[in-house]
């Protein structure tokens, strides 16, 4: 079907150099696309005297791992002030961890909850059931700095700021958007095969986990694919309730070490060790499960 | 009832089908209600009540400290005649403007490009690498690219003969700045969705024209384009709603910098709140930005829609 398309699309006469142009067109477009990221690379592998005296070389200038070592607080401070550094004890590690701890409680609460509840919409009978329904998409609809501020001040009361659990709350039981997205899916799945299920006797909550879940393990891994990488990139909400360095996340340690400028400029060398080791995790999930984050956006435009 | 109905039919012997089904159906609200209870609860707590809460706190003169004091439309009187948020209100629009129409025309072109040159699922993917990334990442990387004395940009200019920029250092240069960071970070995602659109459009709509005697152009414009509308008012309208909330990157760029060029609504919100602890002008300001968000999002759907009678 799509080599159908593309053979009828393509223009009958040949143009060979209006390819060669679009060719050379997609050639840059993927070198402006990935030459930043080979920059950050770069620079977390010079040593950070050197980014003053060669500010073009493509390769590493006085190539080093100093400054991942420092950026994860294996360097004393006076070795990492020497060499650029704030001196303050910067530790990645520490936050990397805490990224970890808050995407993993945020994907297994979200895509649980957000899986019953989907189905529920999808294919039991209850009262209020679409009323509910049209409650949640509306929901979708509302910008997150509405509730953000309301739910800042409740975390707040509740104590929560500065916790795991505070920085996971607003997320952790559903989104609009998870239960939308997962109901989907369910609706798409063969009723006739639950109902035998039903029909031999298993119980709802029974079919549901052993017969429907397993039908639809491509979405719930594409929603907790979804869910990982906004949980690791999010920023303003783990900014404001868990800037503490016990729970700080990467984002929120790269916002601050952005903010310390110890001998007057950034320290770009150390920064960029932190950027790239904040997306090293993006990175293996974007090799591993490439070709499904493609196909989900290409189903729904998520975010 | 309908559904159920349709399946007794197909089994043979209705009557104890049916008998049997309701059987199984019976507590079923109560099942549900064990299956939507997590969301629920969710729901309320953090989206519902914080909704309805936000909108008492905005009329309320809470600083965390003292409890809040009702103050009726005090902070919306406020809100007209507070320069600050007419600077935000602006700030944000001339960034939109410069955000949207160019990424959503580089968006179409990198669309159309990947559709008539390559299928290619790592080209595709590459394209998509830097929206994937953290917006913080992606702030930082171009705050280092950008440094207007040995970022690689002003390198580059230096050694073809260009005056140095301070991209980010200068109010003239410093949203057109943060746009570009934007639309290289989104313009991707963007072209995949489109990319997505233009392959849903059958082979035979093309042959159609081709036999007609449609040019290259006329094909695009007369076929391709007012079948892409609906992929095209969804890219459009939900990118523009996003780009109305650009928080990170000047959160770690500019932080609303220089003289206030980049101060856009969502950092002089996050300003309000949580530097001058004004909860309840701040949570004023959001609600406003909701308010124009619908009006803009349902403008857009209307003038987009207005054209379908073109087809």
């Amino acid at each position: 079907m799509t080599t159908q398309v593309q053979t009828a699309y393509r223009p009958k006469r040949a143009f060979p150099w209006g390819r060669t142009l679009a060719w050379i067109a997609m050639a840059l477009l993927l070198f402006v696309t990935l030459f930043p990221f080979w920059w950050m690379i770069r620079t977390a592998l010079t040593s950070s005297k050197a980014i003053f005296l060669d500010t073009s070389s493509l390769l590493p200038v006085q190539f080093t791992l100093i400054n991942f070592q420092r950026v994860l607080g294996l360097v004393d401070p006076q070795t990492a002030i020497a060499l650029g550094g704030s001196g303050q004890s910067i530790n990645f590690g520490r936050s990397i961890l805490n990224s970890v701890i808050v995407s993993v409680i945020v994907v297994t609460g979200q895509v649980t909850f957000s899986a019953m509840a989907a189905y529920a919409f999808a294919r039991l009978r209850f009262p209020f059931r679409d009323t509910l329904f049209a409650i949640y998409i509306a929901a979708l609809m509302v910008p997150g700095i509405v509730t953000t501020i309301p739910n800042f001040i409740l975390v707040r009361q509740l104590q929560l700021l500065n916790t795991y659990i505070g920085i996971a709350a607003p997320t952790l039981l559903m989104t609009p958007f998870a239960v939308f997205f997962l109901r989907q899916f369910f609706l798409g799945v063969n009723r006739e095969v639950e109902e035998a299920a039903r029909i031999d006797g298993a119980s709802i909550w029974v079919s549901f986990v052993r017969v429907v879940v397993p039908m639809t393990i491509p979405a719930l891994t594409t929603l907790a694919i979804v869910t990982l990488i906004n949980t690791w990139n999010n920023y303003l909400w783990p900014l404001i309730v868990g800037s503490d360095e016990s729970v700080r996340v990467l984002t929120v340690a790269l916002g601050i070490f952005r903010s310390q400028t110890p001998q007057g400029s950034p320290d770009w060398t150390g920064l960029m060790a932190g950027t790239t080791l904040a997306i090293i995790p993006t990175f293996i999930i974007f090799m591993l499960l490439g070709r499904r984050i493609l196909d989900s956006i290409q189903f729904t435009g998520f975010k | 009832m309908s559904v159920q109905s349709q399946v007794t039919g197909r089994t043979a012997g209705g009557a104890t089908a049916t008998t049997s089904r309701r059987r199984l159906y019976r507590g079923e609200a109560l099942t549900a209600l064990f299956f939507i209870l997590p969301s629920l609860i969710g729901f309320t707590v953090f989206y519902a009540v914080p909704a309805i809460r936000g909108l008492w706190i905005s009329f309320t003169n809470w600083d965390l400290l003292r409890p809040a004091k009702f103050i009726g439309i005090e902070n919306y009187v406020k809100l007209f005649q507070d320069k600050e948020f007419w600077n935000a209100l602006s700030v944000t629009v001339y960034y939109v403007l410069l955000n949207i129409p160019l990424q959503t025309v580089l968006a179409m072109i990198i669309a159309v490009m990947m559709y008539r040159l390559t299928k290619s699922m790592v080209i595709r993917a590459l394209i998509i690498l830097p929206w994937l990334m953290p917006p913080v990442v992606v702030g930082l990387i171009w705050l280092w690219l950008l440094d207007p004395n040995i970022g690689i940009v002003n390198v580059a200019l230096k050694a073809l003969g260009l005056p140095m920029i301070a991209f980010l250092g200068l109010p003239q240069w410093a949203m057109p700045s943060i746009a570009m960071i934007n639309i290289w970070e989104y313009v991707g995602y963007t072209a995949l969705l489109i990319f997505a659109g233009l392959q849903s459009i059958p082979g035979s709509v093309y042959e159609a024209a081709s036999i007609d005697g449609a040019s290259e152009s006329q094909t695009f414009w007369k076929v391709t384009v007012p079948l892409l509308r609906p992929v095209l008012v969804f890219v459009v309208v939900t990118s523009v709603i996003g780009s109305f909330q650009i928080f990170d990157t000047i959160a770690i760029t500019t932080k609303g910098g220089p003289v206030n060029a980049t101060k856009v609504m969502n950092w002089y919100i996050y300003e309000q709140a949580f530097s001058r602890f004004n909860m309840g002008y701040a949570t004023t300001i959001s609600i406003i930005l909701f308010a124009i968000l619908i009006f803009v999002s349902m403008v857009q759907m209307r003038i987009m829609r207005a054209g379908e009678s073109d087809m």
